[in-house]
């Protein structure tokens, strides 16, 4: 496990350097989220009886804990095309399972970061979401899911533009459409279907039910742990390909 | 183990990458506690054949033997008896010295109070102790290029891979790094060396292989390599071009200035060096 830390470590020392930054950048868009559309747009606002910003808050937490995972591809495309230190983990001894996890961790330190920076944000704008395991539970396998996609994508490109690419076409539209700032019920049937399947969707709905009191139900854990496993059979696949 | 099985042996490697043939049915042997040098040309195929004892990229073809066990099937016990210093510069310019040493101890897998003795131990080996705070990104290129020698003697392996390690450096900085080579092999490590120096593997190497389109030429040491074209070379300028002519000694060489001077031609005489040999292998096989 010490190439783990290896690989968490040198992703912590270069967050480290650039802390003030990081936690600058983390703030401003959930910042301008919550004032443009929590405050400015929905002020008089309610959903399902419910005010719209503390409808919105959960929604953001799942939506930027995502982006936060899924952006670790960032730094593993720099160190693979641009400074080459990837090389470095091609030549060590580490197995994928190491390389893997320490790039996962990663992406779950960035999230509960980035987490903790919208709860501050909510409790100034006067929202109070109910946090409990389930919160973090949810929060951890929503990261977990999104930061192996991120290596996933990351040893499967072959160049940085491809990258945007991805990013552009799968994670934003599913940023905005995931339930995260209005209810899956209101697009179009369509689209509807689709959207409800995918993983951010459950993970939106499902924290929103416990941030406002309610309870969630154990099938939708049993989903996601399980999604959860079969992306990280197929990350050590893509860590495997990435290496060769 | 015995003592007497080479250290490296290279068993006909081949390499393709899309259509070019990069290494072509590669073999030779490094014995325990050599300098063996690779000498080549652009795209002759040293990179290559580096990544691959790294275990960086697998051949298609072909063994790899680390003494006498197959390299292969126990990648990452071997792994730890490999340091690599690549041709290009891959630290963490972000990163201060001491962090990329660590990092590299952690994923070699390195006991904890290990990495600390190392890291104060290669850093005063190259020099650069002093410098342990600072970011890699303000290093200079000597500085880096001795960085990267420091980090692959981290896990003290027993066999070091450098690929143009004295790359685009000054005459005195690369002379600076030969001599810790050198110490390195005294310490009893076995090493590979790419260079398109010949002074350098002259200098340095017990022998030297030259390659060039993914072939190996000639392996012998450089005295008896030199000692094949002869001692001593006189270089002849016309008009179109520079002759070179070899002698056995300096007498007969100096017969021939004679002749040459009388008829006013330009000429030289010098000792002969690697470089010759180099030319005419390599321009043979062109
Ligand atoms: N990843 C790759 N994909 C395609 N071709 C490659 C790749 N790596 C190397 N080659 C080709 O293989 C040949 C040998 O390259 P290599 O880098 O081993 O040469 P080299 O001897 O190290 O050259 P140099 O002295 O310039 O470093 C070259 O023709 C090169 O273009
Ligand atoms: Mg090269």
């Amino acid at each position: 496990m010490k190439g783990f830390l290896g690989v968490y470590l040198r992703e912590l020392f270069l967050l480290k350097n650039r802390a003030f930054k990081f936690i600058l950048s983390l703030s401003v868009s959930p910042l301008l989220y919550i004032l443009a559309f929590g405050l400015g747009l929905g002020k008089h606002l309610t959903i399902k009886g419910i005010p719209y910003l503390q409808f919105l808050i959960p929604g953001l937490i799942a939506g930027t804990t995502m982006m936060q995972a899924f952006s670790i591809n960032v730094e593993i495309n720099i160190s693979k095309f641009y400074l080459k230190s990837f090389e470095e983990f091609k030549c060590a001894p580490i197995s994928e399972v190491e390389y893997l996890l320490g790039e996962v961790a990663t992406g779950i330190t960035r999230a509960f970061t980035a987490t903790a920076i919208i709860l501050i944000l909510a409790y100034l704008s006067g929202v109070k979401p109910v946090i409990n395991f389930s919160f973090f539970a949810l929060i951890f396998l929503n990261t977990f899911f999104f930061a192996c996609l991120g290596v996933i994508s990351a040893m499967l490109i072959k160049s940085h533009a491809d990258q945007t690419l991805i990013t552009n076409f799968i994670i934003t539209p599913m940023m905005f459409l995931s339930g995260t700032f209005f209810p899956v019920e209101n697009l179009p049937p369509f689209l509807k279907e689709l959207i409800m399947y995918l993983p951010l969707t459950l993970v939106t709905k499902d924290l929103r039910k416990v941030a406002l009191g309610g309870q969630t139900v154990p099938e939708d854990f049993f989903v996601l742990s399980s999604l959860c496993l079969i992306i990280f059979l197929l990350g050590l696949k893509a860590v495997k390909y990435g290496r060769d | 183990m015995s003592q007497n099985c080479p250290k490296i042996s290279v068993e006909n490697i081949s390499k393709t990458f899309d259509r070019i043939k990069a290494l072509k049915s590669l073999s030779f042997s490094i014995k325990r506690g050599e300098l063996f040098a690779l000498l080549g040309p652009n795209g002759a195929g040293k990179t290559t054949l580096i990544k691959i004892l790294a275990g960086i990229i697998p051949p298609d073809k072909g063994k790899v033997l680390i003494d006498g066990k197959d390299f292969f099937k126990d990648i990452s016990k071997f792994k730890k008896e490999i340091g690599v210093v690549p041709q290009t510069i891959n630290l963490e310019p972000e990163l201060n010295l001491e962090e990329n040493l660590l990092i590299h101890g952690l994923i070699y897998k390195m006991p904890f109070n290990k990495i600390k003795k190392q890291i104060k131990k290669v850093l005063l080996f190259v020099d650069l102790w002093e410098r342990r705070k600072h970011r890699v990104k303000n290093l200079s290129g000597g500085m880096k290029r001795r960085l990267l020698i420091a980090r692959a003697l981290m896990h003290e392996p027993s066999i070091l891979l450098l690929d143009e390690p004295t790359v685009g450096l000054d005459p005195q900085i690369r002379r600076r790094l030969w001599e810790l080579i050198k110490k390195i092999q005294l310490k009893g490590a076995t090493i590979l060396l790419t260079t398109h120096y010949m002074e350098e593997a002259e200098q340095l190497a017990d022998r030297v292989a030259f390659i060039h389109k993914g072939k190996l030429t000639v392996i012998d040491t450089p005295s008896n390599l030199i000692a094949t074209l002869g001692q001593y070379a006189i270089d002849i300028y016309t008009k179109e071009k520079r002759i070179t002519k070899y002698f056995q000694s300096r007498e007969k060489a100096e017969k021939e200035l004679l002749l040459y001077s009388r008829e006013n031609t330009l000429v030289t005489l010098r000792r002969i060096t690697l470089e010759d040999v180099f030319f005419k292998y390599i321009r043979s096989e062109l």
